[in-house]
């Protein structure tokens, strides 16, 4: 069970205080009407399932309320930060290696073994 | 229809049915009861609004996480950067009260929705960690601390109103969910 | 006597103090302290269960939580019996009734032990290959046979009358393991003041000095020094001793999972007791202190009862007062089995010799025993051994062939040496390392804020534990904030030093062709299984695991890993590190299922929601359905009514009468706020800057996608405060995606959103007497028509009591919503209820309110819609503000699929025969007659009998459905196809003119 640090409660709490929301930094276009289905699609439905580092929302449902930003790292589901709604990206260069080498899987082990 | 007046009309008036009437149990070491009726208010403002609100209701409302204020039977929680629960043990009318604040906010009567147990002794932190997964030491949540949070699968907002004592407020309708749960982990944790 | 095999003077446990308890059926003494398989072997019981696959007989292995055969099934009554219990965990207490696993019929004749004779064609992957054909075949025949034949233990049919704790924990230091590393770190890291949280899983701590009597700790006995030190932290404010708890899984930053079996060894339970108590912990910083796993030497038949690790010996020898043998041998590869034969040798043991697979054991040791009397054979393998229920003796050969030498014994002690138990380290996702000096895995690179200490770390020398673990304790107590004046220093001794110690087959393994040299008892993988695997192409360990099933199941590898590990690089060709090692899994050591699921079961399984008037209508005689958590009436039979005549009466009785509803559990939003009306504009497809404060709108709320989220009716009180309300179901969805939008979309906004669900308790009172019904008990409203018309909210009093009261329906008749305050609920529903008496209305519940709702035509989102149904397919359009600039959905209408022609849209549907009902997700189609597979144009959502109607009434999402008036189409069912014709969707008073009377 995770801990993630709410950027509006200023601490750690536990992960069934949250909910995952989806992807980060998908504004919502203001000119919705006039978007060409190409955009649309874009917008809407298409989402690139990073893996490693990956921006996303998260809400502090059992918490604050608050809907805030993450940036995590899918491959050892580490957050490296947490920022509030309405901020840019954090520098990514500033935080820890996106992918930390301590991961066990077992395709890491399978590999170890050939 | 004309207001005629409750003398008039021969209305029997409605009597109250409380979620958690005479609930008590628990443990020696982590006694359970149910609070008294309160009026509650779900209060929501910008900073800009705060110090007028606060002197409506007569207490600072708190800005920092995590904490309350509390004067003459009335709690004022931080739920959130623009969100606090007052609580009023003397069932005063906040409504009136804030909106007489002349400040902008938003405040919605939820004396009903919720209803609250309170949680005595020494092993009253044990017996709400039995569903709570926040760290109740002094150090992390010292008396006047306040947070909404989980109780196993049931959402609670939860104060700790002593070092031995925390009020656990709750939806009417998960009411006996949570007081079922902390009957058992009370009992556990009076051992 | 407890036991003929016990030795006066030996051991810790106070014979005076007996437990009597059953094995299979018969009675034996034992002593309080002692576990099963202490008291077993005092009595000289060896022979404890057979194997998995083999059924070969199996005994004792070891004295603690690796084992791996003596597994057993302990019961207290018929619902409390518990499979698969360790015989070297579980302590007896008097009158406990255990019994063994595995047999039949009974242990010492058991018919399935024919698998022995079998065992050529049992080999590795004899399963795989073997039971694959016919397909059909593994289901239902191979399985269950094989099942039947090889399952470990059988679970109780009853349901357990336990129960079982949970417990959220925090410390700043965390220490696993209370040997003398971990209670020595403990005492570093609790003299600072941080939190610290100490677990054992025996019940007593101690660790290694259960056996080990030469240690002493600043001059005092070492197991006499742990329990004083033990009571000295739990005594401290800080510090929490756990003892019977299992750490048994290592998770995310610093979350261990412990397991505590408060009960499991007590004869009477004070049943307000958990049985077990589950932790979970989360510490700032962990000391793992786990230990060290003694291996077994893998030579031919090194699996019959009486053979097993040196240290479970010296463990019943020194703690339980035990012999395990009267002429005892010994092989090994490593110094530490000679203390276990001088221990039992100074008791009175005959070592019949030890057999020592290394040409040059340390002269220490070798001095000892000259000293002591006893053969030392170095360089030599124990190459068989004989006995069918218990080992009879040892054949002994030299190192590389040679005449064997037949040795009779009773009792075989082994050692290849000590595995350091990185589970823990593991499961933290520390990469281990190999250590090529003493053939070890030790922990490498760590992952989390954790540090191992002791053996677990690969420490063999005892004062350098105590100083490693000393350092630990405070560094990691450092690390949180606290620290102390001065260091804490201890001084430890011990008689010698270990040295020695191998992996993978030893001298005696002998030819792959016949002989059982095992590496893992538990699972009955022998050392030509792994070369089996090699050769047939498992070239990862991970493979090789799965295809042998070595170090599976609860053994989870605690003896067989680092064996199975060194024979498979030795056939490989390879270096240990190069084939790698599995995974550690939790749990440790298994968890049972009340532990996990602890306080959620029965009332507290979920949280179970009922309304303020439940208890009313329970009165009542109610019947409820589930709702999402919510308990619903679903309809109130009166004496002689089955469902089918109450639900009749109901919707007859609305019509015709009036009908009151408990409606509480619908969602209610307040929205509050000078740009209120603004948000739902975005949230609404319906237009709300033209609602008046007073009146009421029926509103659609669409994803991004353009289909239909949620609907409900939205009140305005007040120019900047409205009163919205969503499906019951809907209701938590809802107010997160409106808070969603509000907070990342339009932040700009000033509005501000509370769930008010549960301060209102509704009662909807509905039907044509509805006004006359209520009128008596209401204040400050006037109800006419002309002031108080359809879709309308006022405020006022009823019973004394402020209400919100709503002019709407959802019946199709005059309605009315009553809003109170949810404490007075019962009061104004009893009020309502006998007013409604005097006028022959009654309760509704939620079938009559389908179906009502069903007759009119109106939707229930998620019934009738299922997310990909637009607000036109739902014959909805009405209520899409077409001139609005933007609400959610605006774009996702225009996709050129949902405008296409052919979409499904909502009908309704009537049978030609007015008596059949169709079955609600019925498929439909256009020709009966076609091929099957047929082509199924859409499907039945709603379909009831409609007593007001006289006759059935569907609704349907059908393709191109709204261009099918009149058409017939079919429902093809199992036992008739069904003709319907497709219809409006209103059945009942399609002019509408009920509602405004």
């Amino acid at each position: 069970m995770l801990l993630i640090y709410c950027p509006y409660c200023e601490e750690e709490r536990s992960e069934l205080e949250f909910r995952q929301a989806g992807d980060a930094h998908i504004a919502r276009p203001t000119n919705m009407t006039e978007m060409s289905d190409e955009d649309f699609e874009a917008f809407f439905f298409l989402r690139d399932n990073i893996k490693g580092l990956t921006f996303e929302r998260w809400r502090h449902l059992n918490g604050c309320g608050r809907f805030f930003n993450a940036a995590r790292d899918t491959v050892s589901d580490k957050f490296l930060t947490t920022y509030k709604a309405g901020l840019p990206r954090p520098d990514v260069s500033t935080l820890r290696p996106a992918t930390e080498a301590t991961v066990e899987t077992y395709e890491a082990t399978e590999s170890n073994a050939k | 229809m004309a207001d005629l007046g409750a003398d008039a009309t021969g209305i029997v008036p409605a009597t109250r049915t409380l979620p958690l009437a005479g609930f008590h149990g628990g443990s020696a070491a982590a006694v359970l009861s149910a609070a008294v009726p309160a009026t509650r208010l779900s209060l929501r403002a910008g900073p800009d609004a705060v110090q007028a609100l606060s002197g409506a209701l007569g207490l600072s409302l708190p800005v920092q996480p995590k904490t309350s204020a509390f004067a003459d039977g009335r709690h004022a929680l931080w739920l959130g950067p623009d969100e606090w629960l007052v609580i009023d043990e003397n069932e005063a009318d906040l409504m009136a009260a804030v909106s007489a604040s002349g400040a902008l906010h938003s405040a919605t009567d939820i004396s009903h929705r919720n209803t609250a147990i309170l949680v005595k002794g020494r092993s009253a932190a044990a017996a709400i960690n039995g569903g709570c997964p926040q760290d109740l030491s002094l150090t992390a949540f010292p008396v006047g601390a306040c947070s909404r949070t989980v109780l196993a699968k049931a959402e609670i907002v939860l104060l700790r109103t002593a070092e031995d004592a925390f009020r656990v407020e709750c939806w009417r309708s998960f009411a006996p969910y949570v007081s079922g749960l902390l009957t058992e982990a009370a009992e556990d944790a009076g051992n | 006597m407890s036991g003929a095999n016990r030795i006066s003077g030996a051991g810790r446990l106070t014979p005076a103090k007996t437990a009597r308890f059953v094995f299979d059926g018969r009675s034996y003494l034992a002593l309080e302290g002692d576990t099963v398989a202490s008291a077993l072997l005092a009595n000289g019981v060896h022979l404890v269960g057979r194997s998995f696959k083999y059924h070969r007989p199996r005994g004792i292995v070891s004295a603690g939580a690796e084992e791996p055969n003596a597994l057993i099934g302990v019961e207290r009554d018929v619902a409390r019996q518990q499979p698969n219990v360790r015989a070297t965990v579980q302590e007896v207490f008097d009158g406990a009734k255990i019994v063994s696993q595995n047999r039949w019929p009974s242990l010492s004749f058991d018919v399935g032990a024919v698998n022995n004779l079998l065992a050529p064609f049992f080999a590795a992957g004899f399963y795989y290959k073997t039971f694959m054909w016919p397909k059909q075949a593994w289901k239902h025949v191979y399985e269950p046979r094989i099942r039947a034949a090889a399952g470990l233990g059988v679970s109780p049919t009853e349901g357990d009358t336990d129960h079982y704790a949970n417990r959220y924990a925090h410390c700043d230091v965390l220490v696993i393991g209370a040997g003398i590393a971990g209670l020595s770190a403990a005492l570093a890291a609790a003299k600072t003041g941080a939190r610290v949280i100490l677990c054992d899983e025996q019940p007593e701590v101690g660790g290694a000095l259960h056996f080990d009597t030469s240690v002493t700790v600043d001059g005092e006995d070492g197991f006499a020094w742990a329990q004083a030190t033990a009571a000295r932290l739990a005594r401290m404010d800080n510090v929490t001793v756990l003892t019977r708890t299992t750490a048994f899984g290592y998770y995310a930053q610093n979350f261990v999972g412990l397991s505590e079996r408060v009960t499991e060894h007590l004869a009477r339970p004070d049943r307000r007791l958990p049985r077990e108590r589950l932790w979970q912990v989360r510490a700032k910083r962990v000391v793992i202190a786990t230990g060290a796993i003694e291996r077994h030497m893998v030579f031919a038949n090194n699996d019959r009862p009486g053979i097993m690790l040196a240290s479970a010996a010296r463990t019943f020898l020194n703690h339980f007062g035990v012999a395990v043998g009267r002429r005892v041998g010994v092989y090994t590869a490593n110094d530490s089995a000679y203390e276990a034969a001088f221990d039992l040798k100074r008791a009175g043991v005959t070592i019949a010799a030890i057999v020592d697979s290394r040409e040059q054991p340390s002269e220490e040791v070798l001095a000892e025993a000259r000293a002591l009397g006893i053969e030392v054979l170095a360089g030599h393998g124990v190459v068989d051994t004989s006995g069918k229920l218990r080992v009879a003796s040892m054949s002994v050969a030299r190192n590389g062939g040679g005449s064997a030498r037949k040795i009779p014994i009773d009792a075989l002690l082994m050692s290849a040496g000590w595995t350091p138990s990185v589970h823990m380290f593991s499961q933290s996702r520390g990469k281990v390392a190999y250590d090529f000096d003493t053939q070890r895995f030790l922990p490498g690179t760590y992952a989390q804020d954790c540090l191992s200490v002791g053996a677990c770390n690969g420490t063999n020398d005892l004062q350098a534990t105590i100083e490693e673990a000393l350092a630990a304790g405070e560094l990691m107590a450092n690390a949180t904030g606290f620290s102390a004046p001065e260091k804490l220093e201890l001084q430890g001794s011990n008689a010698f030093a270990w040295t020695g110690g191998m992996a993978g087959s030893a001298e005696g393994a002998g030819p792959d062709t016949t002989v059982k040299a095992f590496i893992d008892f538990q699972n009955d993988v022998c050392a030509k299984d792994i070369r089996l695997a090699v050769r047939e192409g498992m070239h990862s360990i991970e493979h090789i695991k799965r295809f042998t099933t070595n170090g599976m199941a609860t053994d989870q590898g605690k003896l067989s890993n680092i064996h199975g590990l060194a024979i498979a690089a030795e056939t490989l060709g390879r270096e240990i590190p190069k084939v790698g090692l599995t995974t550690f899994r939790a749990p440790y050591t298994p968890v049972s299922f009340g532990t996990l699921i602890n306080h959620s079961r029965g009332d507290l399984f979920d949280p179970t929601r009922k309304t303020p008037m439940h208890a009313l209508e329970e009165a009542e005689g109610a019947v409820f359905e589930d709702v999402g958590q919510w308990k619903r009436a679903w309809y109130y039979p009166r004496a002689g009514e089955d469902m089918h005549q109450a639900v009749n009466r109901e919707c007859r009785t609305v019509r015709e009468t009036a009908g009151i509803f408990d409606a509480s559990t619908l969602g209610k939003i307040e929205v509050v706020g000078p740009d209120a009306a603004q948000f739902l504009n975005l949230i609404y497809t319906n237009s709300w800057d033209t609602l008046k404060p007073g009146r009421c709108r029926y509103g659609i709320m669409l994803r991004e996608d353009g289909f239909v989220y949620d609907d409900g009716v939205v009140g305005r009180m007040a120019e900047d405060r409205f009163h919205v309300t969503t499906t019951t179901g809907g209701a938590a969805r809802v107010m997160n995606h409106m808070e969603d939008y509000l907070q990342t979309e339009f932040p700009h906004l000033k509005v501000w959103l509370t769930s008010a669900t549960e301060q209102w308790a509704v009662i909807a009172v509905q039907g044509p007497k509805a006004r006359e019904i209520i009128a008596p008990l209401v204040e400050g409203i006037d109800l006419s028509s002309e002031a108080f018309p359809h879709m309308s909210v006022r405020e006022g009093r009823i019973c004394g009591v402020p209400t919100r009261l709503f002019r709407m329906s959802f019946t199709g008749e005059t309605g009315f919503e009553v809003n109170v305050p949810a404490d007075f609920g019962p009061a104004v529903w009893a009020a309502i209820s006998a007013e409604g008496e005097k006028v022959g209305a009654c309760a509704y519940g939620t079938e009559a309110m389908h179906i009502l709702r069903a007759e009119k035509g109106y939707i229930i989102v998620g019934q009738d819609t299922d997310g990909t149904v637009t607000p036109d397919d739902a014959s909805l359009s009405w209520a899409v503000g077409k001139k609005k600039p933007d609400f959610v959905g605006i774009r996702g209408l225009k996709r050129s699929d949902l405008v296409a022609d052919g979409r499904k849209q909502l009908v309704g549907l009537l049978t030609k025969d007015p008596k059949v009902v169709l079955e609600e997700g019925a498929q439909v189609v256009a020709d009966p007659n076609q091929a099957v597979p047929m082509t199924m144009i859409g499907h039945v959502t709603s379909s009831y009998w409609s007593e007001n109607c006289g006759r059935s009434i569907a609704l349907a999402l059908v393709a191109g459905g709204k261009a099918r008036l009149g058409e017939t189409l079919y429902v093809p069912m199992p036992d008739a196809t069904i003709a319907v014709e497709v219809s409006e969707m209103v059945f009942f008073d399609k002019e509408g003119g009920r509602i405004h009377g």
